[in-house]
């Protein structure tokens, strides 16, 4: 059809890429969630929670999260630009720096080697690593649409595009650092100052890569997968200006009571409260999408991942602007809340929507069909239930700890020691263990149903050719 | 015009990033300009290199995954952690170390509130204080040694006075050592709330005095939180016997009062206050425990 052939295989690198060190991300995720209520499974030094816990978020965001972000980002960039990729061999180039950054930021986390500023914790000259990993996802981004052959530039293309630039700005400025050895540096800000710009990082970089980019996939394969039109354009402009435009006032609402001045607080929690609208505005022209014809919900197994996807960043997006309140915070900052709060959000919104892109990109680059529906929807159920329990465990709990600690007797004391609340946890923590289980297994049939799919593929195609397309690429 | 936006990927950017760059600038550049950032209390000092040392441990570790370090202004809040935070208490921590989660509790006012001897005894196996914990055991920090080269990069890059005499002392010191040091001056530069004079009550008798049911709850109270360093049957350790009859360094015994008041503002030498976490009636309890083993010598 085409006079041009995709570069396929960079996708496919980094798609598997990114379910590697999702595995990776996972198995160190349900093993802190034991070490939470089974302390000795510490193992000293490499293996103690304080350090794992850095590899499982920095795992999953970097590698499960950035991985699927460049591999789909240049799945969509080539079909939106009908056109290859500006640069194939400089992407070839950026997937083996990509496993190679990834492979040296986790060891270098199980050594120790942590700046401590959350989601920022790798040290400086990893960072010059993820800066020149940037810029060269940038390079290809822009010349790629630049010599694109298709006049306008679709949605996801305009939150490709803020992905880039944010978190480019983002992560050089939080990373700034003095340092005093090849493994050791201290932040170029301290104090009151360091925890003002470290949160206005961290916000924004989950703002910047758990929503901008996965907003991007689910604009674009949403309609892909159902044949349906996104419902409104001129929602979609508002809500992505406004999105932009507001998130990067917001990230004082991780300080709220803290020594931070009063009035960035304030500011953030005002902005916070404002960020419902452009959030819910992408919720909205979704189900508006599929509520043009809410048949594809049976007939095509993917719109049901995209749904439940956005009706879970819908929740989200809830969520958090309330936990910015005051009144809520006092309660559940500091609790188990947010890690329930994390997980609806990173398990419910970016691995569905991640996983439903994968369904679709790989049948395609494989000219086949994807392997089993059914197992697709084993999948589903699983990672639903298990993030559910996960979520609404944490969320129960974290109300409890809350409200332990802030009780008081008839005499004004503190009716319950540190101990006492912490005693509490045991259970839902282990509950939590049992929703991680069930997700893990939930991703082994996902991982299970790609990995069928490509053999089909593979064997279908050498049928066929005895040079199989695109390896050459 | 506005429609060619969406056509022109580098005007795009460009303006994206002018979006971006407004919250940017108003809520964390330029308030970065003023003094309002850059606060500092008058009697905060630079680490030491020893303390220095501890902290980057503190980081290294990743203890900030599990303790926050800052009191918020809520009234149990400080009843239960001690004065609430300051902005200038952070002067010299690149990065600050608030944290975000308390799995454990808040170490903001850990500074001084128990002996180094209790820190030892708490890394090497935090269970053996509180069997419930889920703390991991940090006593290993013992097999390695601090490197004073190393050291004295780390204080040049903060840019903290020290002495090549100093530096040269850290060879005999563990990073358990360092780590220690750097928990007890740990929110030291805020004074300490004094209790307020009425609550020491010396000449009360205890109203629980020798009620089995009391010397029970007591025992069980003293199991839980005062054995780690009284001892299992109050024969000392970390803390002075309390079967003894001696009190407070002097050769006479407390009265019940003198007690019960040591217990609920603690000391200046160790002993932790217990007002908050424990009402009258726990606190009498204790007391009455305590009478009855002494009774036993
Ligand atoms: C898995 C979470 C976890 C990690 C990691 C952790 N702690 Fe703890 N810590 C706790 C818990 C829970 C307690 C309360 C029970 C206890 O005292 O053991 C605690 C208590 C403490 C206390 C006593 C606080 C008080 O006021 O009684 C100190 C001091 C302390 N930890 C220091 C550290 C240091 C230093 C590190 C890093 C080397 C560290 N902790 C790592 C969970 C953790
Ligand atoms: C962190 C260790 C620690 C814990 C826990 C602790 N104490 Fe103490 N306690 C001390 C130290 C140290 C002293 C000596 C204080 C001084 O000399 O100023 C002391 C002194 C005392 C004294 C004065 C006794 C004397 O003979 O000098 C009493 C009574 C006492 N503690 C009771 C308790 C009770 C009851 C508990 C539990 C609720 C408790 N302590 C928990 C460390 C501790
Ligand atoms: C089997 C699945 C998983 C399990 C068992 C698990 C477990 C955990 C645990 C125990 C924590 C620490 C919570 C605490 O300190 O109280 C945590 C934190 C975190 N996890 Fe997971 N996790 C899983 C999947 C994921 C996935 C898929 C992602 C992202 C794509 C993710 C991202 C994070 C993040 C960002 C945090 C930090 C939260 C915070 O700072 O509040 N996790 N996880
Ligand atoms: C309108 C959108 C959102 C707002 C206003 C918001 C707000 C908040 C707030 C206030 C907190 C701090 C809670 C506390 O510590 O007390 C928080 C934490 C967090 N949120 Fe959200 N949230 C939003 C959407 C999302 C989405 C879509 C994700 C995607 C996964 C997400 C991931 C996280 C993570 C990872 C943290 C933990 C940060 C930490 O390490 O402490 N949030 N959010």
């Amino acid at each position: 059809m085409n006079d041009y052939q995709y570069d396929n295989q960079t996708v496919k690198g980094f798609i598997v890429s990114s379910i590697f060190w999702g595995v990776v991300g996972i198995v160190i995720g349900l093993w802190i969630s034991v070490q939470m209520w089974m302390p000795s499974l510490n193992i000293p030094p490499y293996f103690t929670f304080g350090r794992l816990r850095v590899v499982h978020t920095n795992g999953l965001a970097f590698g499960l999260g950035i991985g699927a972000i460049f591999g789909i980002t240049y799945y969509i960039l080539m079909r939106l630009c009908k056109r290859p990729l500006l640069f194939p061999k400089l992407a070839r180039f950026h997937l083996y720096l990509f496993n190679a950054a990834i492979a040296l930021a986790a060891l270098s986390l199980f050594l120790g080697m942590n700046q401590s500023l959350e989601y920022a914790e790798l040290e400086w000259p990893l960072d010059i690593g993820v800066v020149i990993l940037w810029v060269i996802f940038a390079v290809n981004v822009f010349g790629t649409i630049i010599k694109r052959r298709e006049e306008q530039m679709y949605i996801s293309l305009w939150y490709i595009i803020a992905t880039v630039v944010a978190v480019a700005v983002l992560y050089i400025v939080n990373n700034l650092s003095i340092p005093a050895s090849l493994t050791k540096s201290y932040h170029l800000f301290a104090g009151v100052n360091s925890a003002n710009v470290e949160w206005w990082y961290g916000h924004n970089i989950v703002g910047f890569i758990f929503t901008t980019p996965i907003l991007a996939m689910f604009y674009y394969f949403l309609p892909k997968s159902t044949g349906l039109p996104i419902f409104s354009h001129r929602l979609s402009i508002i809500a992505f200006w406004s999105l932009v435009f507001a998130y990067l006032w917001t990230g004082a609402h991780h300080l709220v009571y803290t020594p931070l001045p009063d009035w960035i607080q304030t500011l953030g929690i005002a902005f916070t409260i404002f960020l419902i609208a452009p959030s819910w505005g992408s919720v909205v022209n979704g189900y508006y999408t599929v509520g043009s014809d809410w048949s594809k919900m049976q007939s095509n197994y993917l719109t049901k991942f995209f749904i439940l996807g956005i009706t879970f960043y819908g929740l989200q997006t809830v969520q958090g602007p309330t936990q910015g309140l005051r009144v809520v915070s006092q309660l559940i900052h500091y609790t188990d809340w947010v890690p329930g709060h994390v997980h609806m959000g990173t398990m419910g919104w970016v691995t569905m929507t991640a996983c439903a892109a994968m369904y679709y990109i790989i049948p395609k680059i494989y000219n086949t069909r994807i392997y089993s529906v059914r197992v697709a929807n084993v999948h589903f159920w699983l990672v639903l239930v298990g993030q559910l329990i996960f979520s609404f465990t944490m969320w129960v709990t974290g109300i409890m700890q809350g409200a332990l600690w802030k009780a008081t007797n008839a005499e004004g004391n503190l009716q319950y020691t540190f101990m006492d609340v912490l005693a509490k946890n045991y259970p839902y923590w282990q509950m939590r263990t049992v929703g991680g289980l069930i997700f893990t297994v939930g991703m082994l049939f996902f991982i299970y149903n790609i990995f069928m799919t490509m053999r089909q593929g593979y064997i279908a195609q050498s049928d066929i050719k005895p040079v199989v397309a695109g390896m050459k690429a | 015009m506005a429609g060619d936006l969406y056509k022109k990927p580098i005007l795009f950017a460009i303006v994206a990033a002018g979006v971006i760059l407004v919250g940017t600038a108003v809520t964390m550049f330029i308030p970065m300009l003023t003094e309002e950032m850059h606060p500092k209390l008058a009697n905060l000092k630079p680490y030491t290199a020893l303390q220095l040392a501890g902290k980057d441990i503190y980081q290294r570790e990743g203890c900030n995954n599990c303790h926050t370090q800052t009191v918020r202004p809520l009234k149990t809040e400080v009843m239960r952690y001690g004065e609430y935070s300051k902005a200038g208490e952070f002067a010299y921590d690149r990065p600050f170390l608030w944290g975000s989660k308390r799995t454990g509790p808040d170490l903001a006012r850990i500074g001084g509130k128990y002996p180094d001897k209790w820190h030892e005894v708490h890394f090497d196996n935090p269970q053996a204080i509180f069997a419930q914990s889920n703390m991991p055991a940090y006593g290993w920090l013992r097999d390695s040694k601090l490197d004073p080269n190393e050291s004295a990069s780390r204080m040049k890059a903060n840019d903290f006075p020290y002495t090549a005499d100093e530096l040269a002392r850290l060879k005999d010191k563990t990073e358990l050592d360092a780590l220690i040091a750097y928990m007890q001056v740990i929110g030291i530069a805020v004074k300490k709330t004094p209790e307020p004079a009425s609550s020491g009550i010396t000449d009360i008798p205890n109203p629980l005095a020798a009620k089995p049911e009391a010397i029970k709850q007591g025992l069980l109270l003293y199991k839980e939180i005062c054995a780690a360093c009284h001892g299992d049957n109050g024969e000392g350790g970390i803390g002075p016997s309390l079967s003894d009859r001696k009190f407070l360094g002097r050769t006479a015994d407390g009265s019940d009062g003198e007690y019960f008041t040591v217990i609920q503002n603690g000391t200046q030498a160790g002993m932790p206050p217990y007002a908050s976490n424990l009402d009258k009636n726990k606190m009498w309890s204790l007391v009455s425990y305590i009478r009855s083993i002494q009774g036993n010598k």
